[in-house]
């Protein structure tokens, strides 16, 4: 393996369950924020952060939306949080076909966390700002990645997978067409 | 388009069966706000005087204010508005959490609902879904319980849910409409039991527009910040040292509103509460875009989790003469059958009396026990399943003390049309607390209070350093907080403009659905209230598109005001029921209350009797209600015209 290494900042928000006093500001302001005009409606099932509440067992836990996954888990996890069983849905961040978090309400197209990537940049993501308790705090760390380049391999993994889904004759198709459109 | 507002309104029939979406008028937010004030529109157009509470004619209408589910921080409360067979006149209680803002989003500012079911049903929307569901199977249920359940049964966690548990099915008169961190009281309840509606609830997924969304937001963001680092606003018992457990304990009074005990502080005692508070309290909780985390959520062995709000930390201990551990157990079964914790406290201490006097026997009570917190468990029970001496009690103390006769009407000193009061005894007549106690439509001091000082400040310097900072208050106030040396009444003039203000501000937060924590029950403690008449007008603009100044927002609020009144007086309500409690003051002066009854109600532009005149009404274009009150005799053709 060879490559250069190469900065790169690493946006985080750490999130401190202990902290949260399940107000759920971070998430009018979330929908606030990627409301198109900016602001204009107000939705929290629009939101990209949720806080997964069960008031009746004291849990408030903030939560991400992560990737989208086109398919559920094989299996699930369950947690025993004070002797309360919950599924390992409960607290997962990624929009997947079993249920309807992290979709938009009427599309149902899956939402992803952005970091409130904005020109100009915030300086911190919309919910953090909102969060006085801070039960959400934004961490930016530089972090040395090394530049790895990528093998043929690992390329041909990410093709099967169109491939898979859209059929042989699509992908070529698309890729005979985009090489003509590269090329000039 | 509507802003802030969804536009619609959910009118529920229980008895047909029937559901239906309708438009609401857009005029009728410009007139009364929204909340409680287009509310009591309603009820003014559709509950004549001739309908009882427990008429399915009747309404039961749950309003989410303007502002509920905007970025305006802490706007989340709902208003529930009925004819309450506490005295068959209005009542109305707001509560917090999360309900308001979820019906919102899914589609509606209210949900109107008359007739009565044939058996008990809860009501589950789901958007533009709208079930009225069998609830035979939650009878009996907690009022925690009962949000466990609904989840679980609908597989929707996110549900937000109101709920009664058994004393709203039995009809007690003081249970209330429980919302796990908040609950809507005064009256409230017994009326959704008698609708057989068990529960509400609400899912909504969608969009809620801004009028002028950039702007609106960008204040709001600050507004998180000035509210959580504010240390004068949030729950009192929480937030303001001075008004803690201390300032309670030693002046509110103890058993049924008897007895001050001003030296029950002490240090043993603090470090006994410290201790009790630490072995239940698990964290604290907010409502729906607020940071402030008011409510301690109580983990108390054998007891579902619950959360314990404001002043009933104590209400029940202080009733029985028990202690902290005994307050937090039988909160936790109160909550579950969803009681009021102002006037609860205060019937089994009631009952209590009546039985050391004699008036109550072994014979209405068998098995009492000897010991009084015993005895309050015991009276829970009778009066929340309605049994033997327990079926009069339910009905509050006034009631109760006139069921039961034998003199027990003396035992009931506390109550105010009918209602159980704050449990002050003081010295000296406060004459704009007179005027409050008498006057209000809200029958409670605390949804009255709040925006004027309590006491006034000895030395001149710290006064008029106060003055310089207080935004809040119009200049008329400045002059009269100058003025103000301690033990001294304030003049004719500042009582009731004292009034007037502190109650406006109430009409303005519930139309709005701002918390009054925040708000209006806020100022008295601190020149710098979070909202106040001078920057409420331009949030409610931003959000709602409504032209509005703090000279607008007044009116409106002084509207509303009368408009409640008016249904009040439709129903009987006159001067000779404007009276606080006989013994609230040890030292009275009845000819000087009257002269301050008389200048409120001239300054009201009420007539002597307390009945808004024809000039008044008209003038706030409640030109309809003047023409009712002629038609049915009230006011005369003549009344209060110019000659």
């Amino acid at each position: 393996m060879n490559g250069d290494s190469k900065k790169k900042i690493v946006k985080e928000i750490k999130i401190d369950i202990d902290k949260c006093i399940g107000c759920r500001a971070c998430e009018v302001a979330c929908s606030a924020f990627h409301a198109n005009p900016k602001y204009s409606s107000i939705n929290p099932a629009r939101s990209r952060i949720r806080v997964v509440m069960d008031e009746l067992n004291n849990e408030y836990v903030p939560i991400l939306a992560g990737d989208y996954t086109p398919a559920e888990c094989p299996g699930r996890h369950t947690f025993l949080i004070n002797g309360k069983q919950y599924s390992e849905c409960s607290f997962c961040r990624a929009s997947c076909p079993s249920r309807d978090l992290f979709k938009e309400p009427d599309s149902g197209l899956p939402l992803k966390c952005d970091m409130c990537e904005s020109d100009p940049p915030l300086p911190e993501p919309m919910c953090v700002q909102v969060c006085r308790t801070d039960a959400l705090t934004y961490v930016e760390r530089e972090e040395e990645v090394k530049e790895e380049e990528v093998s043929e391999d690992e390329v041909e993994i990410g093709l099967d997978a169109l491939i898979d889904k859209y059929g042989l004759q699509k992908i070529e198709e698309t890729f005979a067409r985009m090489s003509l459109a590269k090329k000039g | 388009m509507r802003y802030a507002e969804t536009g619609f309104h959910l009118e529920i029939d229980l008895s047909r069966g029937n559901i239906e979406r309708v438009a609401s008028d857009p005029r009728s937010t410009e007139i009364y706000l929204g909340g409680q004030g287009t509310a009591a529109k309603i009820l003014w157009d559709r509950v004549p005087p001739e309908v009882e509470p427990f008429s399915p004619d009747n309404l039961l209408i749950f309003s989410a204010g303007l502002l509920v589910g905007t970025p305006v921080v802490g706007a989340n409360r709902t208003v529930v508005t009925t004819i309450s067979p506490r005295n068959d006149l209005y009542k109305d209680s707001v509560f917090g959490g999360f309900f308001g803002p979820e019906l919102k989003h899914a589609g509606y500012d209210k949900i109107i609902i008359r007739g009565k079911a044939p058996d008990l049903v809860y009501l589950w929307i789901n958007n533009d879904k709208i079930e009225i569901r069998d609830a035979t199977h939650l009878r009996g249920k907690g009022a925690i319980e009962t949000v466990a359940l609904i989840r679980e049964e609908l597989k929707e966690p996110k549900a937000q849910v109101a709920t009664i548990g058994l004393a709203g099915e039995n009809r007690v008169y003081f249970a209330t409409i429980e919302h796990l961190n908040a609950s809507a009281s005064r009256g409230v309840g017994p009326v959704m039991g008698d609708k057989r509606l068990k529960a509400i609830a609400v899912r909504g997924t969608k969009d809620l527009n801004i009028a002028h969304p950039a702007e609106l937001f960008e204040i709001c963001s600050r507004m998180y910040q000035e509210i959580y680092d504010n240390p004068r606003c949030g729950d009192a018992l929480k937030y303001i040292d001075e008004y803690s457990l201390e300032w309670h304990l030693n002046n509110f009074a103890w058993g049924n509103a008897r007895e001050r005990r001003k030296d029950f502080w002490n240090d043993e005692i603090a470090k006994k509460y410290e201790e009790s508070e630490k072995r239940v309290r698990v964290r604290g909780t907010a409502c729906y875009n607020c940071p402030k985390d008011c409510h301690h959520v109580i983990a108390y062995p054998g007891r579902s989790l619950y959360f314990q709000k404001c002043y009933s930390e104590l209400t029940y201990m202080m009733a029985a003469y028990e202690d902290r551990d005994f307050n937090y157990n039988i909160v936790g079964l109160t909550q579950e059958y969803g009681l009021d914790g102002y006037s609860a406290p205060q019937v089994l201490a009631f009952g209590v009396e009546l039985y050391n006097a004699g008036i109550l026997t072994d014979q209405d009570l068998p098995g009492f026990p000897s010991g009084n917190g015993e005895r309050f468990f015991y009276l829970l029970e009778k009066i929340v399943h309605r049994e033997g001496i327990g079926d009069a009690l339910a009905n509050g103390v006034y009631y109760a003390a006139r069921q039961i006769g034998k003199g027990a009407e003396e035992f009931d000193h506390n109550t105010i049309k009918k209602i159980e009061q704050v449990p002050l005894k003081l010295g000296m007549i406060n004459y704009p607390y007179f005027l409050m106690h008498a006057t209000g439509e809200k029958m409670n001091i605390t949804q009255i209070e709040g925006s004027y000082p309590q006491a006034a400040i000895p030395d001149r310097k710290e006064r008029e350093e106060y003055v310089r900072q207080w935004d809040a208050a119009p200049e008329r106030f400045k002059k009269y907080f100058l003025e103000w040396e301690p033990r001294e009444h304030p003049s004719i003039e500042a009582a009731v403009n004292i009034v007037d203000w502190n109650e406006t501000m109430h009409y303005v937060d519930d139309a709005v659905g701002i918390c009054a924590f925040l708000s209006s029950f806020t100022g008295q403690w601190g020149p710098k209230p979070p909202y106040h008449i001078y920057n409420l007008p331009k949030l409610i603009s931003l959000a709602s598109g409504l032209d509005l100044d703090p000279d607008k927002l007044w009116e409106i609020a002084k509207r509303n005001r009368n408009l409640i009144r008016a249904i009040n007086v439709s129903r009987g309500l006159r001067r000779v029921d404007e009276k606080p409690p006989a013994d609230h003051w040890k030292k009275r002066n009845p000819e000087m209350e009257q002269k301050m009854l008389d200048a409120y109600y001239e300054f009201k532009g009420w007539n002597q009797d307390g009945i808004p005149t024809k000039k008044t009404l008209d003038g706030l274009g409640l030109d309809y209600v003047s023409k009712e009150f002629i038609k049915r005799g009230i006011l005369k053709e003549n009344d209060g015209a110019p000659s």
